[in-house]
């Protein structure tokens, strides 16, 4: 009988993920972004595209992204602690970073929003079924828009590592996802920030689909202490980079 | 000065609480003058139902300019800002209110830009989908032309009584031509 997923073991799948990466090692390019075709992620077997994607200049719409501005955004909405009653439970944190496009250029006023598990590493949300406590001061939404400088700035709890059901006793990483837009439509981004030294890292299929290491470092956030705050929180910092921006800037980007 | 991009990653199964919002798939209300229905399917490879995916359209409005307006996370009900996110059900549909988009040069074919995120989809993708019915215009398109033949319909939408249905193939049969617009 063909065993299913949910029966395969952690040393099943990362000897998939093992082979992967040696044929990557052994190869002579240079790979930066996640792969859309990674069997060792279970769920995306029948949902990458098999077909090369078809390169396009931009143009109309594409050159440009929606704009969101105070009228979208409270800017309580970045304090992921203040959301209720109470304080939540867990390790207070501040996570904050730079916003660049391709050419190092900020992006500004722009919209970031993040959601995140809990501290014991339960979403609110209802199919989540891990048995962890849902905290009921902690819902692990947020959103902000960048400053002038590319700088978002969240404060929020550290979420915890989770199980899920890509093959027996499989864990996530602990980590929080970020949704970005640039200043054209192409640059549009969802990704997730993790932490420095998580000892999941090598065992997880959805980080390790990014084959590189280099280009897999530039998901994990670094400590920082001069974002520590005193007696108050501990500090993240991350950049993020989209892709190139194809327009002239023009003077309202520049405002 | 040239930076490396940062990786995407999966949306992930539980990004409606955070992602999903009243009125992010109404681009204007119900009933408003010229709206449409701008509704698909996304398949897998299987050509069952993606169940937990996320749309996300950008268009011109029908006079063809590009909105410059905020306010698409708290509508206001009567600025179209030209940009909504919907999740698709458990038919794996997703179904946006909006306006017809027009052409943002003269001549040039209409068409709604489109992303796709879902659970087991690594990275977003990013498509069109071509209005339907100017023979002419879809035929001097220079990205359609650039893609072909066979393919070329997965990219323009069809015409129903309320609108327009796009299908967005992810794998297989029918697979969406998707887009890579990174510079070289």
């Amino acid at each position: 009988m063909t065993q299913t997923h949910a029966e395969q073991t952690q040393a099943q799948v990362s000897a998939e993920m093992t082979a992967l990466t040696e044929a990557y090692d052994a190869s002579a390019t240079v790979e930066t972004q996640t792969r859309l075709d990674y069997p060792p992620y279970r769920s995306s077997l029948l949902r990458h595209p098999t077909k090369d994607l078809h390169h396009a200049d931009p143009e109309g719409i594409e050159l440009w992204s929606p704009v969101f501005g105070e009228r979208d955004i409270d800017p309580l909405e970045a304090d992921l602690t203040l959301q209720h009653d109470g304080e939540p439970i867990g390790e207070r944190m501040k996570v904050t970073g730079r916003v660049l496009d391709g050419d190092g250029r900020p992006v500004r006023h722009q919209l970031v929003e993040i959601w995140q598990a809990n501290a014991g590493g339960r979403y609110v949300h209802k199919r989540d079924q891990h048995p962890a406590a849902i905290d009921p001061h902690f819902t692990g939404v947020g959103r902000c828009l960048t400053d002038a400088d590319g700088t978002y700035s969240f404060t929020t709890i550290k979420p915890g590592p989770y199980p899920w059901r890509n093959h027996r006793n499989a864990w996530r990483p602990a980590h929080i996802h970020f949704s970005l837009f640039g200043s054209e439509f192409t640059q549009r981004m969802v990704t997730q920030m993790y932490f420095p030294g998580d000892p999941l890292f090598a065992l997880d299929p959805i980080f390790q689909a990014i084959v590189d290491r280099s280009a897999r470092e530039r998901l994990v956030a670094a400590y920082d202490h001069d974002v520590t705050e005193h007696e108050w929180a501990t500090g993240y910092r991350w950049d993020i980079v989209l892709t190139g921006t194809h327009r002239t800037p023009l003077e309202e980007d520049e405002s | 000065m040239t930076l490396v991009p940062t990786p995407g990653q999966t949306v992930g199964p539980f990004f409606a609480f955070a992602l999903v919002h009243d009125g992010g798939a109404e681009l204007v209300p119900h009933g408003h003058p010229g709206a449409i229905r701008f509704t698909g399917r996304v398949l897998d490879g299987a050509g069952d139902p993606v169940p937990d995916a996320l749309v996300e359209i950008w268009q011109a409005a029908p006079d063809g300019s590009v909105v410059r307006a905020p306010g698409s996370l708290h509508r206001d009900g009567f600025t179209f800002t030209g940009w909504g996110r919907a999740p698709t059900d458990r038919s794996g549909r997703y179904t946006f209110t909006t306006l017809t988009p027009g052409a943002t040069t003269p001549g040039a074919a209409p068409y709604v830009a489109v992303t796709v995120f879902a659970r087991g989809l690594l990275d977003r993708l990013l498509t069109r989908a071509y209005v339907p019915g100017d023979d002419a215009a879809l035929g001097a398109d220079p990205l359609l032309a650039s893609v072909e033949e066979a393919r070329r319909a997965t990219l323009v939408a069809t015409a129903d009584e309320h609108g327009f249905v796009f299908d967005i193939r992810l794998q297989g049969d029918g697979e969406t031509v998707f887009l890579d617009h990174r510079r070289d």
